[in-house]
């Protein structure tokens, strides 16, 4: 691999918690929670009614009144907003906030040719799958919209952010489940190490907490359904009454740039990322394998990539999904990764605050691990009242942790048996 | 049957986010309206709906501005 290094030079964030990256981080840091009972449709019949929505202006998802609401007409006309998928507005708005905050706006061809585009999405337009579906069956085909396919295509967050921003660089998508966004923020790295762009637009983007989406998953018997009162108390990743996990959606988008081209222009630098791994379990379609075998290797190859001591990593931003199994066994991969170190070591789930983004989850939480590097605080785990098993690890219960931070690394995985793992290090 | 060229201008205003004003018999969807293929099978398909009847696909290729969807309308309600 280049010598080229790769640093974050924006963030943009669309989530439960609030519309932009300030306003949900420092409720992150709150210890708020994003959940409720779920309102863009009536889940009685679903064993699981709540989710962590995000809150529009226009009331949904709890925002009416909310300061930090998201407002969709500030992005796209209410014209554009009938042709994409909510997944899709939500990787625009998330864009749009990355790329002002990185101030990177290249108004020449050579700039634009050097600026690609790489989000993902676990499942894309499911909504406007299950709506055209319906409509096709119910009124025929002439009655299907001609901005159907384009809206539901996953690769059309990048195609639509491309064409807005003018970025005409590498034009990709990643679908990997739970670990999109991870994936999609060190394929990108990797495309800047490699030389084919100097700056990249990476990142997730979801929006399936429909009717369709949340009954696929209560189906696959992953999601909580005992906390239906108490939605902010469902998602508690450790804890021994943890019984699945609770959807999320949003979107969050890095910009990513070459070392020397962010130092040239003098650019604000969050973070390096430093290391990335990704492996296959090979295992179970849904079930993670033993002792979370494959998150184990790919946080190895990380480390490896990253080349720092895996002693400079001081807080794990952990899959965590509050699920029965994988919690216990990406803690046990971690103590085994880390060795001694782990005791020194701090890990929470945001997932716990923010709910499970899925195809977004990877880059809201490398997000979220940028911004511990730059403020030196670790966001909580809530909900850890009496954790399920012993660990040397300090799972930051409740509040949030100030302390160092020179490294950090996100972990994300994914169905089918498809990990990755992010090391993000403090750029000296 | 005056009121198709209004009834065909609020669906115009409203599916091309377009102001009225330029919503002319003589404009063109594509050169003045700034629509593109895809916006007009949508157009088409919502002037079906608010007229009820059917544009057979022919003849939406020959739907080239507000004034050829006016005419043809009206020979069909």
């Amino acid at each position: 691999m280049s010598d080229r290094r790769v640093v974050i030079t924006g963030i943009g964030i669309v989530s439960p918690l609030a519309f932009g990256r300030e306003a949900t981080w420092e409720r992150l840091i709150e210890g708020k929670s994003g959940a409720g009972r779920i309102d863009t449709f009536d889940p009685e019949d679903m064993p699981c009614k709540i989710a962590f929505q995000v809150p529009w202006k226009t009331g949904r998802g709890g925002g009416e009144g909310d300061p930090h609401a998201f407002d969709p007409e500030a992005f796209v006309s209410s014209k554009e907003m009938r042709r994409i998928d909510e997944f899709i507005l939500y990787a625009i708005a998330a864009a749009d906030e990355a790329v002002e905050d990185s101030g990177w706006r290249p108004e020449d061809e050579e700039g634009q040719e050097r600026t690609g585009v790489l989000i993902g999405s676990g499942i894309g337009g499911l909504e406007s799958i299950y709506q055209t579906a319906i409509t096709l069956h119910e009124n025929g085909p002439r009655k299907v919209s001609p901005f159907f396919i384009p809206s539901a295509l996953i690769n059309l967050a990048s195609g639509q952010v491309s064409i807005r921003h003018k970025f005409k660089g590498p034009n990709h998508s990643v679908v990997t489940a739970c670990a999109t966004g991870a994936h999609a923020i060190g394929d990108s790295a990797r495309l800047i190490k490699y030389g084919d762009a100097d700056v990249m637009l990476a990142g997730g983007s979801e929006a399936v907490i429909g009717r369709i989406g949340i009954a696929g998953f209560c189906a696959a018997k992953a999601m909580s359904t005992n906390f239906n009162d108490t939605p902010e108390k469902a998602s508690r990743p450790y804890d021994k009454d943890r019984d699945g996990f609770v959807m999320g959606e949003g979107a969050a988008i890095l910009v990513l740039e070459e070392y020397e081209h962010a130092k040239a222009r003098g650019a604000k630098i969050y973070a390096e990322v430093s290391g990335y791994g990704l492996t296959g379990d090979a295992y179970h379609i849904t079930a993670p394998a033993e002792g979370a075998e494959g998150g184990y290797r790919a946080m190895k190859m990380a480390l490896k990539h990253s080349g720092i001591d895996p002693t400079e990593i001081d807080y794990v931003n952990a899959h965590g999904t509050s699920t029965p199994k994988g919690d216990e066994g990406e803690a046990g991969a971690v103590e085994r990764a880390f060795g001694d170190h782990a005791k020194n070591m701090s890990m929470s789930s945001t997932k716990s605050a923010v709910g499970h983004l899925l195809g977004a989850a990877g880059a809201i939480e490398s997000a979220f691990c940028a911004l511990a590097i730059r403020d030196q605080v670790m966001p909580p785990t809530l909900n850890l009242d009496n954790p399920s098993f012993e660990t040397v690890l300090d799972l930051i219960p409740h509040k949030a942790k100030k302390g160092r931070v020179r490294a950090a690394m996100s972990n994300s995985f994914g169905f089918g048996g498809t990990n990755a793992s992010l090391v993000l290090t403090e750029v000296k | 049957m005056s009121d198709v060229l209004e009834r065909v201008k609020k669906i115009v205003v409203e599916n091309l986010d377009v102001d009225g004003d330029k919503v002319v018999e003589s404009a063109s969807f594509i050169d003045d309206l700034g629509a593109d293929s895809l916006d007009l099978v949508e157009l088409v398909m919502a002037f079906e709906e608010e007229f009820n009847i059917e544009i057979p696909d022919d003849v939406q290729e020959s739907i080239r501005t507000v004034g050829d969807a006016v005419t043809h309308i009206k020979a069909h309600i």
